[in-house]
């Protein structure tokens, strides 16, 4: 990672926002710009080389979640995996009914679909969640009518980390003859994902959060499950996503996807370490308190709100420091109001203000954590000494 | 995120006049209905003129630039010359903020004018009101 002027390397810690690409993705993708840049259709020998690359990150792809080569489909991301899912389950199995269960947590690529949704006639029970993030299975079962196409709730909260019950909510779907999505962004690369033995029906999953190229993903769908198309056009990926095929990105999510997932229990070992560290050390800090679970969560991932000071203002403070890393505060969204994940939690407004989320990556060092908490606590003594509220 | 200039930057990182007063003639606390922030401002007043400024505020880093620049701004004007500093006025001296963090500028209008009538209301003056002219010439 590179230097800032002062040359102060560069501490990364906002992974669950993107990753980097890896350089050897990079390298296995570089053949498919500029040697093999067929168009998959076409009938001559480069294009084949792009087809088979195509069918090869396939496999990849279908390996890592344990499910069927045929029956993963490459899309432009996760909010496009996270579109196609809910519309197309929607749309394809209205005769049946048209009521959708999720949850108040969810990433805005499910929610506003499903918002969008309720606009088309469907109705959606937005299930809430426990101090911890964790939606109740009671709650998911007892929401289910006779009008239930869909359950979609997200492997792991991107904001929290937290991770939900899938294995047990998808069991419940299939019980019900009810259609089981997952929005699995966060968790690929982190924790096990097994479509099979979790009861998935259909998952998302997105390339640039485990060290992949941006504007790739995928959406699993189990066979038989009836979906209408998302993406109309040409007959790519067997007539079900049109599009001439992002051979390159597809090639790099495959190439991630295979490498994040080959050693994940060492992996995410020695990221529950760090990460650990971090939340112990920042839990010193008077007045702070853990958001999510604190072992159910994503090893990479540590959320905590400090009382009495704003999101943005940490944020910029630890830029300072070269140190990058995001929030939930009102004053960073666009529509000024506090993130929907924390407010769901059960935090009031003006504490969900001083949140600070470090999502963990594979270069972060234990070096890297202690900088971080030797730079923090001066971060938020300087702020809380500006605060109206620290003084009253 | 918004990028701000180097003006606010430096402004939040090294705030002018941030902390609290003993005794000040004038206090005046709002927020910021938007996104919810608070801003304290203090006033220290001698023979109409503001001698001192200080403030205190929970907010992002435009409100704590805002604040910091309010401050500077109102330090030995008569009270109707700090009345009439505006919150385009501090974000122009900032070199602009970006326009959703305007409403923080915003802010620091509100608390000069809290602090001001706060401290008309102790000397029993008649408080003056948001508009221009309202104010007594
Ligand atoms: C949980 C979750 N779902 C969906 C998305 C959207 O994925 P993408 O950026 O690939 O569209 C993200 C990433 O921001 C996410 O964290
Ligand atoms: S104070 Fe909240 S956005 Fe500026």
């Amino acid at each position: 990672m590179q230097n800032n002027e002062e040359g102060q390397k560069l501490v990364y810690m906002d992974h669950a926002a993107t990753t980097y690409t890896d350089p050897e993705v990079v390298n296995a993708m570089v053949p498919y710009f500029t040697e093999y840049f067929g168009n998959p259709s076409s009938p001559y020998t480069i294009a084949k080389e792009s087809e088979d690359a195509i069918e090869k990150a396939r496999e990849k792809v279908a390996n890592a979640i344990n499910a069927k080569t045929d029956s993963v489909f490459f899309t432009s991301g996760g909010t496009e995996s996270d579109n196609w899912a809910i519309k197309g389950v929607a749309f394809a199995n209205k005769n049946k009914g048209n009521h959708i269960i999720t949850t108040a947590i969810e990433h805005h690529a499910v929610l506003h679909p499903c918002e969008w949704l309720e606009k088309q006639g469907f109705d959606v029970t937005y299930l809430p969640v426990d101090k911890y993030g964790h939606v109740n299975v009671d709650d998911v079962r007892d929401a289910i009518t006779d009008q239930t196409i869909l359950i979609t709730v997200m492997f792991a909260n991107n904001e929290i980390g937290t991770i939900e019950p899938i294995k047990e909510i998808g069991k419940i779907a299939r019980e019900n003859g009810v259609y089981f999505h997952t929005d699995a962004v966060q968790a690929i690369g982190q924790v096990p994902v097994d479509v099979e033995d979790m009861n998935i029906d259909l998952l998302s999953l997105s390339g640039h959060k485990f060290y992949g190229p941006k504007g790739t993903g995928a959406l699993y769908i189990k066979k038989g499950v009836k979906i209408d198309n998302f993406m109309h056009g040409g007959a790519q990926e067997k007539q079900r996503r049109a599009g001439t095929e992002n051979v390159p990105g597809i090639v790099g999510l495959g190439e991630a996807i295979e490498r994040v997932t080959s050693d994940i229990e060492n992996h995410a070992k020695r990221m529950q370490a760090l990460r650990d560290r971090l939340i112990n050390g920042l839990l010193e800090i008077p007045k702070t308190h853990l958001c999510g679970h604190p072992t159910e969560r994503l090893p990479n991932n540590v959320n905590i709100v400090f009382e009495y000071i704003e999101g943005e203002s940490i944020l910029l403070m630890l830029d300072s420091y070269s140190i990058a890393a995001s929030t939930g505060s009102a004053c960073t969204s666009a529509s000024l109001e506090p993130s929907h994940v924390l407010v769901g939690c059960g935090l009031p407004h003006e504490i969900a203000h001083g949140s600070l989320r470090l999502s963990l990556g594979k270069e972060n060092t234990e070096e890297d954590v202690d900088y971080v908490l030797s730079v923090v606590p001066n971060i938020i003594e300087r702020l809380r000494s500006m605060s109206p509220m620290a003084t009253k | 995120m918004a990028m701000y200039s180097k003006k606010v930057m430096d402004h939040f990182m090294n705030p002018r006049n941030v902390g609290e007063m003993e005794n000040p003639d004038g206090v005046g606390e709002v927020g910021n209905p938007k996104c919810g922030d608070i801003m304290r401002m203090y006033l220290k007043i001698e023979d109409n003129i503001i001698q001192d400024a200080k403030f205190m505020t929970f907010g992002c880093g435009a409100a704590i630039a805002s604040s910091s620049m309010a401050t500077e701004l109102i330090k030995g004007k008569t009270l109707e010359d700090a009345w009439d500093v505006s919150n385009k006025a501090v974000a122009d001296a900032l070199e602009g903020l970006p326009s959703i963090k305007m409403h923080c500028s915003v802010l620091a209008e509100e608390a000069i004018h809290k602090a001001i009538n706060d401290y008309r209301q102790k000397q029993n003056l008649s408080l003056w009101g948001e508009k221009e002219e309202e104010k007594p010439e």
